[in-house]
């Protein structure tokens, strides 16, 4: 048994983790509220990681940063997590709430042609070359922290941090502040929760901010941790934040925190031993049949996800 | 027709809602469609398929040709589409990965790589019914899930799908299969276009028979109460499971029929020939014309891909643009009938205007050359801002002003569709529209494939919260 392998694939699937949980938070909170999937809450993490990467390029790039590396970075995360909130209220504005007593398909074909507009638009400013934040440049890779025989670079670190972070403050806003009371019950009955004096649409648009917020800090992060960036690559994360928030139980913090390092682990060690595995006859590409089989397991044993409560369905 | 004539029910009282089929069969709509369900079905299928038929005897390019293929193709996908999506409301994202799987399944059965060649009477629907029966298999997991947890499985196994293709090593990878065998019918190969575009009508006329008759029969029905309120139908003794996985099979079979005709046509199948901008692209044709609309359906497949097609040719992109502006300045401000002419006048002057000045100010901002050849772009050349050097040779902006122009345009026109003031909204709307001109001649025209696929993305969000009915189909409302 290889350790040191094992030891960076758990490293890894930790980082990825971490990113899939924040954008499952996104996902569920949205979905928790509204009953509806975001099927652009991808593109808005993509969105996110050029903001940061346009951030880290007004301030001189990696190579020659004119301001200290760790102000930059919070810089990098604030920057996209304001824009990308701004962008998700502006998607729930004019692509959501119009839609609202339309019939349930209809939101999801203007959240599709959302996706479809941000990723092409970004395509026709951007170009389709990958972007790079040169992070290595940014930090050097030796400074780490030692874990037996492995170094653990410290952007992992930070990137796993914030992450954790932010979930620990969204976690005391959701269950510690009026906002968070409001939010929750919203989610409950909406009607309800507008008879009890409740501005809904006010919970609903700060609930897109704050979702697409952690969307867009989670797009900094993966940027900082994997360095390319492109227009497509929303897509992948979508995917995986919405399993991650599936297994984890929809509307669950904890669920979608959970979730989010299962899904991560899962991935990033059939990443490592697929190939092993099945005698070199499926490659790493092949790690996302097994979070897609992890999905529609879950999907048929346990709907509801791990931390969930089975839905009832009223009359 | 006057609201308080004492004759006439109150709005939304019992009795005016029980008289508004009434109401509506004296409208020119209603009258239209009265007339269409007098007409026996196969007049009616014979006036769908006429233009169709006619296509060929009109066109004398190859070119064309193969575009009227391809829209015939189109066709048949977005009608497979329509009987998960419009007829029973599931939302399904894996579609495309059914077309794709049935062209590679033509190319498993006829081609110098698998070493067999079946013919086509056999092939399409050995392959239709395979596919149809990957469908089911689909389906068996996602039968008990709502809606939206059935889009993210579905765009999840589209995603494995392509995966699959890419990586695998028997269907070669990106490289694809090539040398596919000819349609053959009875022994005789077709590979005249025109022949190939006989096959693919013959095909679209048996479909929509096949879902002519399947609609109006009583799984059709139950497909429609099904889409209303699941519940009810439970309660109504409906299989619901069955009557769902029956939708994702018989979609996805059609499916299959248009990518088995596709890849001989194509001679060769690609992992990219099925991805997800072909199932947006698919969506938008279906949500156009009308979702549960068998004629909407098709006539939004032939309109999103002809208009495709003439984004290609930067030439015919400007033409088709101003056409557009032009119909949607009408749809939008229709009333009193001078107003979109005093908007478009308004425009054109308030254009000239800004040129002037900026001519006068800044002369690098009028110093671009247009993109086009055409008449329109010597027009444009004196009226759009066309500032030197903001795109590439590749068409990509060069710096931030660009990127700005773009972002800044589209919160203009967000922000005018939140004016509620009518007399401020057309005034907004002049500036609105010069700027669009400035976008799409300095942004969207250089790249015309990318500013395609932008407008398609722009013409489902605003179809969905304009007209969700699209042009054909029946407004709905959910009963909550």
């Amino acid at each position: 048994m290889d350790w040191d392998k094992l030891v960076q694939l758990l490293v890894n699937g930790v980082t990825l983790g971490s990113v899939y949980a924040l954008v499952a938070l996104g996902f569920s909170m949205v979905y928790g509220i509204l009953k509806l999937l975001n099927l652009a809450h991808g593109d808005v993490l993509m969105v996110g990681a050029f903001i940061g990467w346009g951030v880290l390029g007004w301030l001189g790039g990696a190579q020659d940063p004119s301001v200290a590396v760790w102000i930059l970075i919070v810089l990098m995360v604030l920057a996209a997590m304001a824009g990308c909130g701004v962008l998700g209220v502006a998607i729930e504005r004019f692509a959501y709430r119009p839609l609202r007593r339309a019939p349930r398909i209809a939101p999801l074909i203007s959240a599709l042609g959302v996706s479809f507009f941000i990723q092409n638009s970004m395509l026709l400013l951007f170009g389709a070359d990958f972007r790079s934040y040169d992070s290595f440049d940014l930090v050097d890779v030796e400074v780490g922290i030692e874990f037996g025989p492995l170094r653990v670079w410290v952007v992992r670190l930070v990137v796993i941090g914030a992450a954790l972070a932010m979930m620990i403050a969204l976690w005391l806003l959701v269950t510690r502040t009026k906002l968070g009371k409001a939010m929750r019950a919203t989610a409950i009955d909406r009607e309800a929760a507008a008879m009890m004096g409740i501005d809904v649409d006010k919970v609903i648009v700060k609930t897109f901010f704050i979702g697409s917020a952690l969307a867009g800090a989670a797009g900094v992060l993966v940027g900082l941790v994997f360095g390319q960036i492109n227009h497509f690559m929303g897509f992948g994360y979508g995917l995986k934040g919405f399993t991650a928030a599936v297994v984890g139980g929809i509307g669950s913090i904890p669920g979608a925190m959970f979730g989010g390092l299962f899904i991560g682990l899962a991935e990033a060690l059939s990443v490592g031993y697929i190939e092993d595995l099945t005698r070199g006859r499926l490659g790493s590409a092949f790690s996302d049949l097994v979070v897609f089989l992890i999905l529609v397991l879950f999907m048929l044993l346990r709907p509801q996800g791990i931390f969930g409560k089975p839905e009832v369905k009223k009359v | 027709m006057s609201a308080n004539s004492p004759e006439q029910p109150r709005i939304g009282v019992d009795e005016w809602v029980a008289s508004a089929a009434e109401r509506r069969a004296r409208t020119l709509a209603g009258r239209i469609e009265e007339i269409g369900e007098r007409t026996p079905a196969a007049v009616k299928l014979l006036a769908l398929a006429l233009p169709f038929a006619v296509f060929p005897l009109l066109v004398d390019s190859s070119y064309l040709m193969q575009v009227g293929i391809d829209t015939l193709i189109f066709v048949l996908l977005a009608l497979g589409l329509n009987v998960a999506v419009g007829w029973v409301g599931l939302l399904d994202l894996g579609f495309v990965a059914f077309a794709g799987l049935g062209a590679y399944l033509y190319a498993a059965v006829a081609s110098e790589y698998a070493g067999r060649h079946w013919d086509a009477t056999l092939a399409i629907p050995a392959v239709a019914i395979a596919v149809a029966a990957a469908g089911f298999l689909l389906g068996l997991p996602s039968r008990r899930l709502v809606g939206d947890y059935l889009a993210i499985v579905t765009l999840f196994f589209l995603q494995i799908w392509l995966v699959v293709l890419i990586n695998a090593s028997f269907t070669r990878g990106p490289n694809g299969i090539s040398n596919l065998h000819p349609l053959e019918f009875f022994g005789r190969p077709v590979t005249s276009l025109d022949g190939l575009y006989y096959v693919a009508l013959g095909a679209f006329v048996l479909v929509v028979a096949f879902l002519y008759l399947l609609n109006r029969s009583r799984t059709g029905r139950a497909w429609r109460a099904l889409r209303e309120d699941e519940l009810a139908a439970e309660l109504m003794t409906m299989p619901v499971n069955r009557l769902k996985l029956m939708a994702f099979a018989v979609g996805a079979g059609i499916a299959g029929v248009a990518g088995a005709l596709f890849a001989p046509v194509q001679g060769a199948v690609f992992p990219a020939n099925f991805d997800i901008v072909i199932l947006i692209t698919v969506y938008a044709m279906v949500v156009l014309g009308g979702a549960g609309s068998l004629v909407g359906v098709t006539v939004g497949a032939v309109v999103i891909n002809a208009s495709l097609e003439a984004l290609r040719d930067p030439d015919d992109a400007s033409w088709l643009f101003y056409a557009a502006v032009v119909v949607t300045l009408i749809l939008l401000v229709r009333r009193p009938w001078w107003m979109p002419l005093t908007v478009l006048g308004g425009t054109i002057v308030f254009g000239l205007v800004v040129h002037e000045v900026a001519e006068q100010v800044r002369p690098s901002l009028v110093g671009g050359v247009p993109v086009g050849q055409a008449r329109i772009d010597e027009l444009v050349d004196s009226w759009v801002l066309l500032p030197e050097d903001i795109v590439t040779a590749d068409g990509l902006p060069t710096g931030a002003f660009g990127r700005l122009l773009y972002i800044g345009f589209i919160a203009a026109v967000l922000g005018l569709t939140l004016i509620r003031h009518r007399v401020w909204r057309v005034v907004g709307l002049v500036p609105v529209l010069y700027l669009a001109a400035v976008v799409w001649e300095n942004l969207l025209l250089p790249q015309p494939a990318v500013a395609r696929y932008v407008l398609i993305g722009a013409l489902l969000v605003g179809l969905m919260a304009s007209r969700p009915q699209g042009l054909f189909g029946k407004l709905r409302v959910e009963i909550v």
